[in-house]
């Protein structure tokens, strides 16, 4: 859980920006639910090498920059539209629509999206509620999920962790399970899950049959405040791990560098969880 | 070399209803608002449409005029869900062949290079499968004897499109940052229409912007309709962003009403009613 948190460009910006902190530092508040959210979607890029990390979402997206400025360096990221930038929005390269799909499909990516719907397996539900001929409530559509889960390893980020969610069954597969997974043969040999985020834990498929384990646990959640926000049988290991501490360094990245303004506390209030 | 200038309205003369016709654009982006608002005036109806959708699909459904929708998403971007799509879609209005973002692409390109399919991994295991009896897939004739998608021609009747600059040939400029798909819109369909917002001589698509934003070659484009501000209120970068605060308007709005107060009987009242209501906005 070290991380190479010295003399990397982001800390210096860090130590430059932030004002007053040039002698002894004032010791810092501690870590948000918010932040700890931050850390567990930042471990999802560990060890990914040079690849494209694409984070849908806020927390995600902070998570991929915090990890590309401290322990996974040769991340590209995006500026949300047609450009590669490096941490500070300097420009390395152009990656409009069609080339970032012609991307996953070379499979130098790890996406986290979203998920309306999330199943055992991890199949994953962004287009509707409901009967798909006529739906309950329409959400976004399959977008580029059916692509990424076959292409590229693909994780996900739930801020809000409920039994509307972690279900029992999924009304439309969008992002493609292991179980939907295993019964395609050598069409699927790149599909890989990586870990689900939510604003309780990190949660992983490294069981036996891929079904979803509880990987670590937010501090101040119970395991069992997890099982009754998700409406599937999870397996939980023996012993539990918590979500890792986030580095001071870290800390003041996401607070003084990445989200000054604390837009993270709003996915993620810190009063809405007990 | 013919002069292929024409109105938005000679534009929308030459479609017919239950015509398959791509729009252009992305999501709420560059989206050919013009050529579409043009089409609302007239009565053509029963159409299917091949759009990587926004506000353009959110417009033809709540009015009525989708059969059928081939798509991988609606979204007005900002706006994460199109809620006159949503609407529609919630009472069943219309049929819909919902695939992937990277099927669609594939799709577009089949019918660019006249093939009736490429094969795709993505769909595979998904419920693209499932929503979609039509799909089949394609078995390699290779050792490795994968199976695949065999994604079908989006071939289209007419592609709309909106671009930056263009001449009177029909050579199509794009300066913001993403191409989108338009040339393969265009290279997909038997017509191609473009609205721009500046009809320019040939020598200036050069003069200020290098070669390679020469999008679409004039031997694909139909018709030139010079429309600015024709993406309103999409995004057309650089030369305006999207305007969130009308966005939100059309949002929110009951659909006959935001019909009622903005398609007036031409473009200019489209303008004239915008303006009135930024006016009124500022007070």
């Amino acid at each position: 859980m070290s991380t190479s948190e010295t003399n990397t460009p982001g800390m210096n910006t860090s130590e430059t920006h932030a004002p007053g902190t040039a002698g002894a530092r004032a010791p810092l508040p501690p870590p948000t639910r918010a932040e700890y959210c931050v850390i567990a979607c930042a471990e999802a890029w560990r060890g990914a090498g040079e690849i494209l990390a694409s984070p849908m979402g806020l927390i995600p997206s902070l998570g991929a920059r915090l990890a590309r400025l401290t322990f996974a360096p040769d991340l590209l990221l995006t500026d949300g539209e047609a450009l590669l930038v490096g941490p500070d929005g300097t420009p390395e390269g152009w990656l409009p629509y069609r080339q970032h799909l012609e991307l996953v499909a070379g499979g130098r990516r790890h996406v986290m999206m979203g998920a309306s719907q999330i199943d055992r397996y991890g199949n994953q539900n962004i287009s509707c509620i409901g009967d798909w001929s006529h739906p309950r409530r329409q959400l976004l559509g399959m977008r580029g999920a059916p692509l990424n889960t076959l292409n590229n390893p693909t994780s996900y980020w739930i801020p809000r962790h409920s039994r509307r969610v972690f279900v029992e069954q999924v009304d439309v597969v969008c992002g493609v399970g292991y179980d939907r997974a295993a019964g395609l043969g050598g069409a699927a040999r790149f599909h890989a899950l990586g870990r689900v985020v939510s604003d309780l834990g990190a949660f992983d498929f490294a069981t036996p049959d891929h079904s979803m384990r509880l990987a670590s646990l937010h501090p101040g959640v119970s395991v069992e405040q997890v099982r009754e926000a998700t409406g599937f049988a999870l397996t939980v290991p023996d012993e539990v791990s918590r979500t890792r501490e986030p580095e001071e360094a870290e800390l003041r990245l996401i607070r003084e560098v990445l989200d000054p303004a604390g837009a993270r506390m709003r996915e993620v209030p810190e009063a809405a969880r007990g | 070399m013919g002069d292929k200038t024409m109105s938005a309205d000679e534009v929308v003369s030459r479609l017919q209803s239950g015509m398959t016709l791509g729009i252009g654009g992305w999501g709420s982006r560059r989206k050919p608002m013009t050529l579409v608002r043009a089409l609302l005036r007239t009565d053509i109806t029963d159409l299917t449409v091949v759009s990587y959708g926004g506000p353009d699909v959110g417009m033809l459904a709540a009015a009525g005029r989708v059969r059928k929708l081939v798509t991988a998403f609606v979204t007005l971007d900002s706006i994460p869900l199109e809620p006159h799509y949503r609407a529609a879609r919630e009472r069943a209005g219309f049929e819909l062949t919902e695939v992937d973002e990277g099927m669609f692409l594939s799709g577009l390109r089949a019918a660019a290079h006249r093939l009736p399919f490429l094969p795709v991994r993505a769909g595979l295991g998904s419920d693209v499968m499932r929503i979609n009896p039509h799909l089949k897939t394609v078995t390699s004739p290779y050792e490795d004897a994968e199976t695949l998608v065999a994604m079908p021609a989006l071939r289209m009747d007419a592609a709309l499109i909106h671009m930056s600059r263009a001449d009177r040939l029909g050579n199509g400029q794009y300066l913001g940052p993403d191409p989108y798909f338009d040339d393969l819109f265009c290279a997909a369909a038997d017509a191609a229409y473009v609205s721009c917002e500046q009809i320019v001589d040939t020598a200036e698509l050069t003069k200020a912007a290098p070669p390679q934003s020469l999008l679409l070659k004039r031997l694909a484009v139909t018709g030139v309709v010079e429309a600015p501000n024709g993406a309103h209120f999409t995004s057309c970068a650089p030369d305006y962003d999207r305007d969130e605060e009308f966005q939100r308007l059309y949002a929110t709005t009951p659909w006959p009403e935001f019909a009622e107060r903005f398609l007036g009987p031409d473009e200019e009242a489209y303008r004239a009613a915008v303006r009135k209501w930024r006016k009124e906005q500022a007070r």
